[in-house]
């Protein structure tokens, strides 16, 4: 039992970090606070990709003297990394539009409480 | 040859134009509309070209992006579906922005130029979806549009950026899920390339990470379709967005992730893996079904056309997900079929309640009248052939993909759905019919009054009225040439893919 979670502790870490961005998303009644659990969602996928592409004792994929590129295991896998550049910077884009849209929403009602944000419209 | 660059000079219009409006747009305010046309109106023309080329031809066109063959390097597959949905959305986008010239006079003066700007920037996302053979770019694609178009939401009325910023946390988490089950699947596969991963996936398919991906892929897409529990952002975001917006958004954006849907289900796995661990079509169609009757009866409850209409694609969109939940060539062609007939139908109903908003200031379906078909005698003649269509009436185009989507639940042995098909066009009767009986049935007596008689006839202008009518007949052509169409799409069907 305890090597089933010492074994996949990346994982878990990562299931944590989802449940946070998920309970910051659906519980907090501020819009703000409601943005910041989408990042740490968005940072739990991102960790994910970033976790599985590590190995023991690997090193960057630069090819070196020493170190046979046949030996597979001598390299870390560098798509993955380069995949969450650009998930990186999409979720900056996100957050930039989100932020947006909370200025105008602010400015409109005065508000960012999503309760007081309900009544006001209706 | 000019012919197999097409997959990629798509996209590359969109971008092009994307940069040029807002240069030039700085200069010369006024002609951003025309340029928006001109880029539609380019990768229209290509769309339409390279879906001819492809026909006669019948081969298709793979074009690797740098050189770099497929696995290493990303790929455009450009296969009969994928040109026949670029086809479908460029013509739509194309005559929705022929009408957004003088709606957007009014809904957003001075915000033309960004406007257009991400409108060219969303097509470009939408294309791409479409286009791509690789899953992370889709998601980069899909990111694009979603990004795009929750900026097109948030242009609209005073309710609509948070009708936006609600559909933005909603349709990330979406985004997120989906880019989370393309990883579980790259651990255990090694590729992105959907061609190349289709082939590995028979070796790894009991693999518990294979399942736990195709569940997080199908609810991530299914966020960005409106599948039913998941379509919580789809009625606010619709109804507040500016009419030409949502007239933008509805018929291309939830269309373009159902096919994401019809991609990852029948073309990734493939219909002897996709149930093979999992029911997942079985689930997806119970969904859909229920999607089907919920959206109509919310349909009917609604007393505001555009959220009328938005509840209504909560329920359209539900035939075509219980189309690719049949995976059998009726109900692909039914979905395919509805994605097209959707689309116009859709488009259509949504610019005339543009028209009526901005002739009457509002389209509360309480506040109609009979004087309406006087006033506005072409827009109300389009608006009932889009209704009819949607009812599902011969000759018309929805009468068909309807009739293909019940084939397929008989030929399945499924008669819940076959049910759900039958009650919901009823549901579809009762929530148009009621809007064309306060405007085309009326008492004699207020017929015959002087009141009604002097109202004079105040139809919208030529630019407005010119896609109406062509999606209008649109509709009757697809319905009648629909046997010709339906060959083609039938190639489509991934056999021994």
């Amino acid at each position: 039992m305890l090597d089933f979670f010492m074994g996949h502790y990346a994982y878990w870490f990562t299931m944590i970090l989802l449940s946070v961005g998920l309970y910051g998303m659906l519980l907090k009644k501020n819009l703000v606070k409601k943005t910041i659990g989408l990042t740490i969602f968005q940072g739990g996928v991102i960790l994910f990709f970033v976790s599985v592409a590590m190995k023991e004792g690997a090193t960057v994929p630069v090819k070196a003297d020493g170190l046979p590129v046949s030996e597979v295991a001598n390299y870390m896998n560098a798509l993955p990394h380069t995949l969450m550049l650009t998930a990186i910077v999409v979720g900056v884009a996100t957050l930039g539009v989100a932020y947006a849209l909370l200025i105008m929403i602010y400015n409109r009602y005065g508000t960012l409480n999503e309760e007081e944000l309900i009544d006001k419209i209706q | 040859m000019i012919g197999s660059e097409i997959p990629a000079l798509i996209p590359v219009t969109y971008i092009l134009f994307a940069v040029l409006i807002p240069l030039i747009g700085l200069w010369k305010r006024e002609i951003v509309w025309q340029l928006s046309l001109l880029g539609t109106g380019i990768a229209t023309f290509l769309s339409a070209w390279g879906f001819l080329h492809l026909i006669q031809t019948g081969e298709t066109i793979r074009y690797y992006f740098g050189g770099w063959t497929p696995p290493v390097g990303i790929e455009f597959v450009y296969d009969g579906l994928a040109a026949f949905i670029v086809l479908v959305i460029n013509t739509i986008a194309f005559l929705v922005l022929i009408y957004s010239k003088e709606i957007s006079k009014v809904e957003f003066p001075g915000k033309k130029m960004p406007y257009y700007t991400i409108t060219m920037l969303m097509m470009l996302g939408f294309n791409g979806m479409v286009l791509t053979g690789d899953l992370f770019n889709l998601y980069v694609f899909l990111e694009i549009s979603s990004l795009s178009s929750y900026a097109l939401i948030a242009i609209g009325e005073k309710r609509a950026p948070y009708a936006s910023f609600r559909y933005l946390i909603i349709g990330t988490v979406g985004g997120s899920l989906y880019l989370l089950g393309v990883g579980f699947l790259y651990t255990v596969t090694g590729t992105l390339n959907i061609i190349d991963m289709h082939a590995m996936l028979p070796q790894v398919i009991g693999h518990s990470s294979v399942i736990a991906a195709l569940v997080l892929m199908v609810v991530g897409v299914g966020v960005k379709a409106a599948l039913f529990p998941l379509h919580g952002w789809l009625p606010d975001s619709y109804t507040f967005a500016s009419s030409s917006s949502s007239a933008l958004i509805a018929p291309i954006g939830t269309k373009v992730a159902a096919y994401i849907l019809l991609r990852i289900v029948l073309f990734l796995f493939g219909i002897e893996l996709i149930d093979a661990h999992l029911p997942v079509t079985t689930i997806i169609g119970i969904f859909a079904g229920i999607g089907i009757l919920y959206g109509s009866i919310m349909a009917i409850a609604q007393s505001e056309l555009k959220k009328m209409l938005a509840y209504s694609s909560v329920s359209q969109i539900g035939y075509i997900i219980m189309g690719i939940s049949l995976a059998n060539p009726f109900g692909f062609i039914g979905a395919v079929l509805h994605i097209l007939n959707h689309a116009l139908m859709k488009a259509l109903l949504f610019l005339v309640s543009g028209s009526l908003r901005l002739k009457e200031g509002h389209s509360l379906i309480t506040k109609f009248d009979n004087s309406y078909r006087r006033k506005y005698p072409w827009t109300m003649a389009a608006f009932t052939t889009a209704a009819i269509s949607m009812v599902g009436l011969p000759p018309l185009a929805g009468f068909f993909s309807k009739w293909y989507l019940a084939l397929g639940t008989i030929e399945n042995s499924n008669w819940m759905l076959l049910a759900v098909i039958l009650i919901s066009s009823l549901l579809n009767a009762v929530y148009f019919f009621r809007i064309l009986e306060k405007v085309y049935l009326n008492d004699p007596e207020s017929e015959s009054s002087d009141e009604t008689n002097a109202v004079e006839r105040d139809e919208v202008g030529f630019s407005m009225m010119f896609p109406m009518a062509v999606m209008a007949i649109g509709l009757l052509v697809v319905g009648i040439f629909n046997a010709y169409i339906v060959n083609v799409i039938f190639t489509m069907f991934p056999v021994g893919f």
